[in-house]
C-alpha cells in the first residue's frame, strides 16, 4: 500500500541518515575516505526516497483518501486538483514532509559538487545536514505522521493512528474539512514553500561554516563557496516575505501588508541576520576581518531558522497564522538549544584561529561602515525578538503578561530603517580601508544636489508631515547616488574602451555581477521605501451604509453602489458581489466589485476586496455587510492607499537584483588581489 | 598562512569604534525602552480583569476569552459590533491540561457562572467571529463596564477534534 510505502520509506531514510551521520564522522575522525565517501552515497539516497514518500502522500491528497487524518483535515471533495496536491505544506504534518524533501534535495545536490579542493570540509557538511534532516525525520515519524489513518474503535471512539488497532475499523469520511479558505489563493500556495525554501537553503552555508570550525580551516573558503547558497537562501526567504505581504494585502481584508504579527517577525528575523551576513562576509573577503562575527551571524541564522519553523508551526504565540498547534514545541526547543550550544562551543574552541588579520582604522571606510550597517541591522533583530519574547518575559519576572503591539515595532525600528537607507547611500561611494569625508564628499555632492527634487515636489503638491520629507529625500538619495554609480562605471567604459553607453552598461553589470545586482537590490529598497511611507503615512480610510444607488466620498474619489448580487458557486461558495461605480473628481473610472464568499462546508466567510490599482494609488473597497431582502443597502469599507504599488515594484526589482548578484559567473576564483583596487569607483573621479 | 601586518594596537584608533559601537548599543537600548513604554498592552484573562476593578481604566489592555455566539449584536449602520466573551484561562499548558483550546472554548460558553465581559467595537465584523471563537481583543475598560475594544483577533481551534467521534458514533 502507498502510504505504508511512504511511511517506510521515511523511515528508512531516518535509519541511513543516522548511519550517514556515524560514517562521516568515523570516516573523518579515522581517515578512512570510503566511509566517508559511503556517507556522502548515504546523503544521495535520502531524496529519491524522501521523494517517494512525497509522492505518496499527493497521491492521497489528490485522490481524497480521507481516511488518512492529515487528508481528511486539508483537503475536501470541493477543492480542484492544484489545491489537493498543494495541501502537502497546508498542514503541520505534510509540511514537515515538505521540508524534509527540500532539504534532502538541496543537500544531495550539494553532495554533487566538485570537492577536489574541499574534501576535509565534507563528512562535516553531511553530519550538520543529516543531523538536521534526522531531527525533522523524527517529528514526521514519531509525532505529526501524515500516513496515520482514522480507526473506528468496537467502544464507538476514534483513534487515529499508523497500525490497526485491535478490532478497528478504518473509517472513511465522505469528505474532508477542507484546507482552510484563507489559504485558498495562489500567493498562499506559492508563499510557504519559497519560505521553507529560504528557511532549508540557509542550512547548507551553516553547515559550512560549522565545517571550517571542526576541520580548523577558517580563512575564508567557506564562505566563497556557500556565497552563491546564501544568495539563493537569502532571495527565496525575501520571495517569501513579499508573497506573504502580497497575500495579506489581497486576502486578509485589513488593507495592509504586514501586521508585525510573531510569526511574520519569526520569518523576518533570520532575513535580518541573512542579509548582515551577506553584507559582512564581503568584509571578511575583502580584508579578512570579522571573521568570528561571520560565524556567529550564520549560527544565529540556522537557530532563527529552526525557530522560525517552531513558531509558525507550534502555536506558542497568538497570532493569525497560528493554524497548527501541537506538542512538538519542547521537541524544537531542545534541538535549537543543543544546536546553539554545540555551534558556539565549536566556535570558541577556534576564537584565535579567527583572528582578524587587519585592523580597522578609519570610520568612514567601506568595512566600518559595513559594520554600522550591521549594527543596525541587529538592531532591528534585538526589537523583534524582544517584542516577541517579552510577553514571556514580563510574565516571569512581574507574573502579569505584558504584550507590544504593532506601534512598539514601528516607532522602535523607523530610526534605524533610516539609518539604514542613508547608510545605503554613502557606503558604495566609501573605500575598503580608508575613506575622508572629502573623498566621499566628492563622489556624493552631485547626487546630493539632485537629491531633494523629490521631497520639494511632494512639499509643492502640500506634504507638510516631517517624517514623510525625511524618508523621501534619503530613499531619493539612494535613488541619485545608485543611479550615478550606474552612469560614471558606464561612463568610463563608454570612454576608455569606447563602447557604446548601452553596451558599457550592460557589459558593467556582466562584470561585477555582485556589486551591480547589490545595487539595483538597493534601488528595489527605494522603490519599496516610497511604498510603505505612502501607505503607512498617508493612509485614509472611510466606511458607511448606503442604499443601492447612494454614495461614499474619500477624498477625490466618489464610489456609487449599483447592484448587488447573491448566488452560489459550484465550488461550495455563497458569493455576494457588489457593483460599485468609481468617479474622481467627477470623472468616471470603472467598475469595482468588491465580495464575500462564504465557505459553506466550513462555514467561513472571505471578504475579497475591489481594487483599482494605479500607479498614484491603490482604491481598496470591501463589502462589509448586506441587507439581503431589503433596500437598506449595504456596508462599505473604503481604503485609500497611497504609492502602495511601488511597494510591490520594489518587491520585483530586489528580486531582479538578487537575480543578477547569484547568477553564476564564467570566472569563479580570482587570485586574490591588493584590497584597494577595483573596488572603489569614487576614486577614478 | 596568515599575515599579520598590524601586531601593535592603535588604542586612538580602536576608541573611536568603541564609542561609536557603544552610541549604537545606547541608541538601540533607548528606542526598546521608550517604545516598550509607550506600546505596553497588559494582557489579562477576563477573570483578572474583573478583578482589577478600577485600577485598569483607561490602560491599554489586551483580554483573551471566548466568543459567546448569541450575544453578538450588529447595526451595519452605524457598524457597531457588540458581543460578550467568557473567561477562559490564560496559560497555554492550562488549555493543553485541560483538553487543548477547542474542549477549553466550548466549556466556556456552557458555563453559565463563569466570569463574562461585554465588548463594543466599531468597524466592519470580522470573518472569524462565531460561537466558541477565541477573542483576542485590544483596548480600553470603560467606567460602564464595557470594554471598549480598538482591535479584534479572532482564532478558530480546528473542528478536527469534535468531527471525528460524531461521525464515527
Amino acid at each position: 500500500m502507498l502510504a505504508n510505502l511512504g511511511f517506510g520509506a521515511l523511515f528508512v531514510t531516518f535509519l541511513i541518515s543516522l548511519y550517514g551521520i556515524g560514517a562521516a564522522v568515523y570516516g573523518a575522525r579515522k581517515n578512512r575516505p570510503a566511509w566517508i565517501e559511503s556517507a556522502r552515497l548515504s546523503m544521495l539516497l535520502t531524496f529519491p526516497l524522501i521523494t517517494i514518500s512525497a509522492f505518496s502522500l499527493i497521491y492521497l491528497l489528490v485522490n481524497r483518501h480521507f481516511e488518512y487524518e492529515f487528508v481528511f483535515s486539508v483537503t475536501s471533495n470541493s477543492m480542484p486538483l492544484f489545491l489537493r496536491a498543494t495541501a502537502l505544506w497546508g498542514g503541520q504534518a505534510g509540511s514537515l514532509v515538505f521540508w524534509s524533501w527540500l532539504l534532502s534535495a538541496f543537500t544531495s545536490a550539494v553532495t554533487l559538487r566538485k570537492w577536489e579542493r574541499d574534501r576535509e570540509f565534507l563528512p562535516w557538511v553531511i553530519v550538520v545536514s543529516l543531523v538536521t534532516l534526522a531531527f525533522f525525520l523524527i517529528l514526521v515519524i514519531f509525532f505529526e505522521n501524515p500516513f496515520a489513518r482514522i480507526w473506528s474503535l468496537p467502544n464507538g471512539t476514534a483513534k487515529v493512528t499508523m497500525f490497526q488497532p485491535l478490532n478497528a475499523v478504518l473509517f472513511v469520511p465522505p469528505d474532508g474539512q477542507g484546507l482552510n479558505p484563507l489559504l485558498r489563493h495562489p500567493g498562499m500556495i506559492v508563499h510557504p514553500p519559497m519560505l521553507y525554501l529560504g528557511f532549508v537553503s540557509f542550512v547548507i552555508p551553516f553547515a559550512f561554516g560549522i565545517a571550517a570550525l571542526i576541520t580548523g580551516r577558517t580563512d575564508d573558503r567557506w564562505i566563497r563557496i556557500t556565497r552563491r547558497w546564501t544568495l539563493v537562501a537569502w532571495l527565496f526567504l525575501s520571495l517569501g516575505l513579499l508573497l506573504g505581504g502580497r497575500w495579506a494585502y489581497d486576502v486578509l481584508g485589513w488593507g495592509g501588508y504586514w501586521g508585525w504579527d510573531p510569526v511574520e517577525i519569526s520569518a523576518f528575523m533570520p532575513w535580518l541576520t541573512g542579509t548582515a551576513f551577506l553584507h559582512s562576509v564581503m568584509i571578511q573577503e575583502k580584508r579578512g576581518m570579522l571573521k568570528r562575527w561571520n560565524m556567529v551571524l550564520i549560527i544565529l541564522t540556522y537557530c532563527l531558522v529552526i525557530f522560525g519553523t517552531f513558531l509558525t508551526r507550534s502555536g506558542v504565540l497568538s497570532s493569525v497564522h497560528a493554524f497548527a498547534q501541537s506538542a512538538i514545541g519542547p521537541l524544537f526547543f531542545a534541538f535549537i538549544g543543543l544546536t546553539f550550544l554545540a555551534s558556539l562551543t565549536l566556535l570558541i574552541q577556534r576564537w584565535d584561529d579567527l583572528k582578524s588579520e587587519t585592523q580597522m582604522t578609519s570610520l568612514l571606510s567601506r568595512e566600518a561602515l559595513f559594520l554600522l550597517n550591521n549594527l543596525l541591522f541587529m538592531g532591528i533583530l534585538v526589537v523583534c525578538f524582544w517584542g516577541v519574547i517579552f510577553p514571556l518575559i514580563s510574565e516571569l519576572f512581574t507574573g502579569q503578561q505584558v504584550t507590544v503591539g504593532p506601534p512598539f515595532y514601528e516607532r522602535a525600528t523607523a530610526p534605524l530603517f533610516a539609518g539604514l537607507l542613508l547608510l545605503m547611500g554613502i557606503a558604495p561611494l566609501s573605500a575598503w580601508g580608508h575613506s575622508t569625508w572629502k573623498t566621499i564628499g566628492h563622489a556624493m555632492w552631485k547626487p546630493a544636489l539632485v537629491s531633494p527634487i523629490i521631497p520639494l515636489v511632494f512639499f509643492s503638491l502640500g506634504m507638510r508631515s516631517i517624517p514623510a520629507l525625511i524618508g523621501f529625500w534619503l530613499a531619493s538619495l539612494v535613488a541619485c547616488i545608485t543611479l550615478y554609480e550606474f552612469w560614471r562605471g558606464a561612463l568610463a567604459r563608454h570612454q576608455r574602451a569606447g563602447e557604446s553607453l548601452p553596451v558599457a552598461f550592460w557589459r558593467l553589470m556582466g562584470r561585477n555581477r555582485r556589486r551591480y545586482g547589490g545595487y539595483i537590490i538597493h534601488l528595489g529598497v527605494v522603490l519599496m521605501s516610497f511604498g510603505i511611507i505612502g501607505i503607512e503615512l498617508f493612509q485614509t480610510e472611510t466606511q458607511g451604509t448606503i442604499p443601492q444607488g447612494g454614495q461614499i466620498q474619500l477624498g477625490d474619489y466618489t464610489l456609487t453602489f449599483k447592484s448587488l448580487a447573491i448566488f452560489d458557486k459550484e465550488d461550495g461558495r455563497n458569493v455576494a458581489r457588489a457593483v460599485i461605480d468609481v468617479e474622481r473628481n467627477g470623472k468616471y473610472l470603472g467598475e469595482l466589485y468588491p465580495r464575500r464568499d462564504y465557505y459553506v462546508e466550513s462555514q467561513q466567510p472571505m471578504t475579497i476586496p475591489g481594487v483599482r490599482s494605479t500607479w498614484e494609488d491603490d482604491l481598496y473597497v470591501l463589502l462589509v455587510d448586506w441587507q439581503p431582502v431589503s433596500t437598506a443597502g449595504a456596508t462599505f469599507k473604503v481604503y485609500h492607499n497611497p504609492l502602495v504599488n511601488f511597494l510591490w515594484l520594489g518587491g520585483l526589482v530586489f528580486i531582479l537584483g538578487t537575480l543578477v548578484a547569484a547568477w553564476p559567473e564564467r570566472e569563479r576564483e580570482f587570485v586574490p588581489k591588493p584590497a584597494t583596487r577595483d573596488t572603489y569607483v569614487g576614486s577614478q573621479a | 598562512m596568515q599575515t599579520s601586518t598590524t601586531s601593535h594596537t592603535n588604542t586612538a584608533g580602536s576608541a573611536k569604534f568603541i564609542i561609536g559601537g557603544l552610541f549604537i548599543v545606547a541608541a538601540v537600548v533607548y528606542l526598546i525602552i521608550s517604545s516598550t513604554r509607550a506600546s505596553a498592552q497588559y494582557f489579562l484573562t477576563v477573570d483578572e480583569l474583573v478583578a482589577k476593578g478600577e485600577t485598569v481604566l483607561g490602560r491599554d489592555l489586551r483580554i483573551s476569552g471566548a466568543v459567546i455566539g448569541d450575544s453578538i449584536q450588529y447595526d451595519p449602520q452605524t457598524l457597531t459590533l457588540k458581543f460578550t466573551i467568557v473567561a477562559i484561562p490564560g496559560d497555554n499548558k492550562e488549555i493543553e491540561k485541560l483538553g487543548g483550546l477547542a474542549a477549553v472554548l466550548n466549556a466556556a460558553v456552557n458555563d453559565p457562572s463563569r466570569e463574562r465581559l461585554e465588548v463594543i467595537y466599531t468597524g466592519p465584523k470580522p470573518d472569524l467571529l462565531r460561537n466558541e471563537a477565541q477573542a483576542i481583543i485590544t483596548g480600553q475598560m470603560g467606567s460602564d463596564g464595557v470594554f471598549q475594544a480598538d482591535e479584534l483577533l479572532l482564532k478558530c481551534p480546528t473542528r478536527y477534534e469534535e468531527a471525528v467521534p460524531d461521525q464515527t458514533g
